[in-house]
């Protein structure tokens, strides 16, 4: 117990040089998610920040060498949750690479379309979640409204709306709903209306810009040293997007843009994501007219068994790489599985950037940072 | 016609026929008193409402629509729910001041109650220095933040209440610049004279460019000074979890609550006796057949509406605007509105001298 004069002189709480030491999180507003940070603080300035991490660690990795080729890719579905379909075509595309499993044309497309949905559901969430960081809660709403589009187009699809597991090695679980068309022509058709409105209401918010030019930039070196991936590294000038660089399903037909910025700050960040969604309704676009008909899944054995060795596949979730790596023993489980997730090389890079800036300013790097923890836990 | 003035004055003659002076002046006290409180808490229950329900409608959604019509009696549900809540008080708070401040925060907020005119005639207190009673009183209620900021014992309250201490201290200037700029035009402090100056028109739509501009930074001033977005650095939920109330629940918690609102309502209520006239109605030069059929609307209705609309323009902020950091927030102060300000003054008084005002 404390007495008022204990109070003035407890100095427990002050670091070495009169520094105030604050606990982000694990339960904190803007941590979206049960990241810690110890954060150094003398007065509003950050001194140091140390990401502690573990607090939602599920041994995901463990876990899949337990399981089976066609079991696994549920488990990463929990891994980075907003991109849950591209963690699934991951796992996929690997099996599929390690046994020669010949994917249909419409299985393809289908897996296409609908990872590009997952991208602007999830850039849509991180809008909404970025300007709440900044303060600004109505552009969330207006974020979901069309997210929600999309996750109801997933809930047809595949009757999760947030966890999918629809992507099977070989192709897809089910055939597509016979609405689907339909409803992603509409999804497209709204979602071209509205963008101006977060263009009128965030964009072109003069709060907003100051609140995130210039703040947290991050240099075209140290976006590459640290292992920066997807629109962080982009928004540095670094072109890194897997689709372009090794493009899987059917990426290698579509014609899209890498959204390239060079002022490595916040907004640009901002700007990355707010451009790669138009690049995706791009992208669908060229596809929902052209589904081919056929299987939606390719012929395989019952039991999955890859090779003897090693094999690894990378992929452009909404966040950047994710990289599959998988060390087989021929048996019908993993050997070593190892997954490379965007966000944790995207978190180590915010001792760097926030380092010097205000309290308000960590909140907009590690906003447009876009980190979801589970994927940096695992 | 039924005004607020005729039942006033109804009700001191009854009490000065039948009691003694003293005795008559102590039941009107009390009178006072209590209808003080009974606003305090209509006023909570009302603007909590209205933020829910106008947040809503610019975030398209229904808002608070389950207990009672229309959700009108959510606030009064969510009051009780909070009066039911345990207080806690941390272990390592100092417990004097951190139950005390909410008190304090609170008294603030009555106080600015007095001088104000709700209706023609209907004022608690129309004390010759009516404004800068207001603005003197208005900068107490940063020490019941600080109060509580520091007696929490909690860094994220230490922090919010460091920021509104620098905030309200700076944003106190602009706003009293601002006042100063109809005082100067007035001639007077005494807020019944300067709703009386606005009799053939508010002193906003005179056409004074000085007092325009002193307007919008009384606006801008005195959103700063309620801790509302997009100066919400006290509170910056995002930032500091809830700022200098980050350990206060229950009742304690809801006393800031409501003495955010009714905060926001006196300043809103002074801007629009400052710059909207008052209870004044809105009268236009010579068209006497308009002016007679606006003065039928009671002088309360037209002080109440133009409070609402100032309150509203305040709620469309903090649901458009992201939220301002530290050093700029300051900055837009000390570099930008303090010094327009004190031009805006200089330009006024100016007028004023010469005499080209109207």
């Amino acid at each position: 117990m404390y007495n008022q004069t204990e109070i003035i002189k407890d100095t427990t709480n002050l670091g070495p040089d009169g520094e105030l030491v604050v606990n982000m999180g694990p339960q904190h507003p803007a941590t979206h998610g049960v990241l810690h940070l110890v954060v150094t603080l003398n007065g509003e300035t950050i001194k140091k920040i140390e990401p502690h991490l573990g607090y939602i660690h599920r041994s995901i990795e463990k876990m899949c060498e337990s399981l089976t080729y066609r079991q696994f890719i549920y488990v990463t579905s929990r891994m980075d949750y907003l991109s849950s379909h591209i963690n699934n075509t991951a796992c996929a595309l690997l099996v599929e690479k390690g046994m020669q499993i010949e994917v249909p044309e419409r299985a393809k497309v289908v897996r296409t379309i609908l990872n590009e949905l997952t991208r602007i559901a999830s850039h849509e969430l991180w809008i909404g979640a970025m300007a709440m960081d900044l303060g600004a809660f109505t552009p969330f709403f207006y974020a979901f409204r069309e997210r929600e589009m999309i996750t109801d187009i997933m809930e047809d699809t595949c009757g999760a709306r947030l966890t999918m597991n629809y992507i099977v090695p070989g192709g897809l679980m089910y055939d597509i709903h016979p609405d689907f068309q339909t409803k992603v022509k509409a999804f497209v058709k709204q979602f071209k209306e509205k963008v101006t409105e977060y263009e009128d209401l965030v964009t072109g918010n003069v709060i907003f810009q100051s609140r995130t030019q210039g703040v947290g930039t991050l240099s075209y070196e140290d976006a590459i040293s640290y292992g920066c991936t997807g629109p962080v590294a982009r928004a540095s000038g670094v072109s890194c997007d897997m689709r372009k660089i090794a493009p899987y399903d059917a990426y290698d037909r579509v014609e899209f843009d890498e959204v390239i910025e060079t002022a490595g700050d916040s907004f640009a960040r901002y700007i990355v994501r707010v451009k790669e969604m138009n690049q995706s309704i791009r992208i669908i676009e060229q596809l929902i007219d052209n589904i081919p008909e056929g299987d939606f899944v390719g012929k395989t054995k019952n039991v999955l068994k890859l090779a003897k060795g090693e094999f690894y596949q990378r992929v452009e979730t909404a966040r950047g790489e994710l990289g599959v790596y998988i060390v087989s023993e021929g048996a019908t489980t993993p050997y070593r599985i190892k997954f490379r997730s965007p966000g944790f090389s995207n978190l180590s890079v915010l001792d760097h950037i926030a380092k010097g800036s205000k309290i308000g300013d960590l909140m907009a790097t590690m906003g447009t940072l876009d980190l979801v923890i589970p994927d940096i836990d695992r | 016609m039924l005004s607020l003035e005729s039942i006033t004055k109804t009700i001191q003659d009854w009490l000065f026929a039948k009691f003694t002076p003293q005795i008559a002046l102590t039941i009107e006290c009390v009178i006072v008193i209590l209808l003080c409180i009974t606003l305090f808490a209509v006023l909570g229950l009302v603007l909590v409402l209205l933020e829910r329900k106008v947040a809503a409608r610019i975030q398209i959604r229904l808002g608070p629509n389950r207990v009672g019509p229309g959700g009108i009696f959510q606030t009064a549900a969510d009051t009780l729910k909070l009066i039911m809540k345990e207080g806690l008080t941390p272990d390592a708070a100092d417990k004097f001041l951190f139950n005390l401040a909410p008190f304090v925060v609170m008294m603030v907020a009555m106080l600015l109650l007095a001088p104000i005119a709700f209706a023609k005639n209907f004022q608690i207190w129309d004390i010759n220095i009516g404004v800068l009673y207001v603005s003197s009183i208005s900068s107490l209620s940063v020490i019941g933040i600080l109060m509580a900021g520091w007696a929490s014992n909690n860094k994220y309250s230490l922090l919010g209440a460091m920021r509104s201490g620098a905030q309200i201290v700076s944003y106190e200037l602009s706003a009293g610049f601002a006042v100063l700029t109809i005082v100067v035009l007035t001639g007077s402090l005494q807020i019944s004279e300067i709703v009386a100056s606005q009799e053939n028109g508010w002193w906003l739509f005179k056409g004074h460019i000085p007092v325009i501009i002193a307007f919008v930074l009384y606006i801008i001033a005195v959103t700063a000074e309620t801790n509302r977005a997009p100066f919400d650095l006290a509170e910056a939920e995002s930032e500091l979890t809830a700022g200098f109330h980050t350990e206060y629940s229950g009742m304690k918690f809801a006393l800031f609550f409501l003495a955010e609102y009714i905060n926001i309502f006196i300043v809103c209520a002074i801007g629009a006796t400052l710059f909207l006239g008052g209870w004044m109605p809105l009268h236009i030069g010579h068209w006497k057949d308009f002016n007679h059929i606006m003065d039928y609307i009671p002088s309360s209705v037209w002080f109440m509406g133009k409070t609402f609309f100032l309150i509203f323009l305040i709620m469309w902020f903090r649901w458009t605007f992201p939220r301002l950091r530290v050093d700029q927030l300051l900055n837009l102060e000390w570099k930008y509105l303090l010094p327009i300000s004190l031009f805006n003054l200089l330009l006024v008084t100016v007028i004023a001298i010469m005499g080209w005002h109207f």
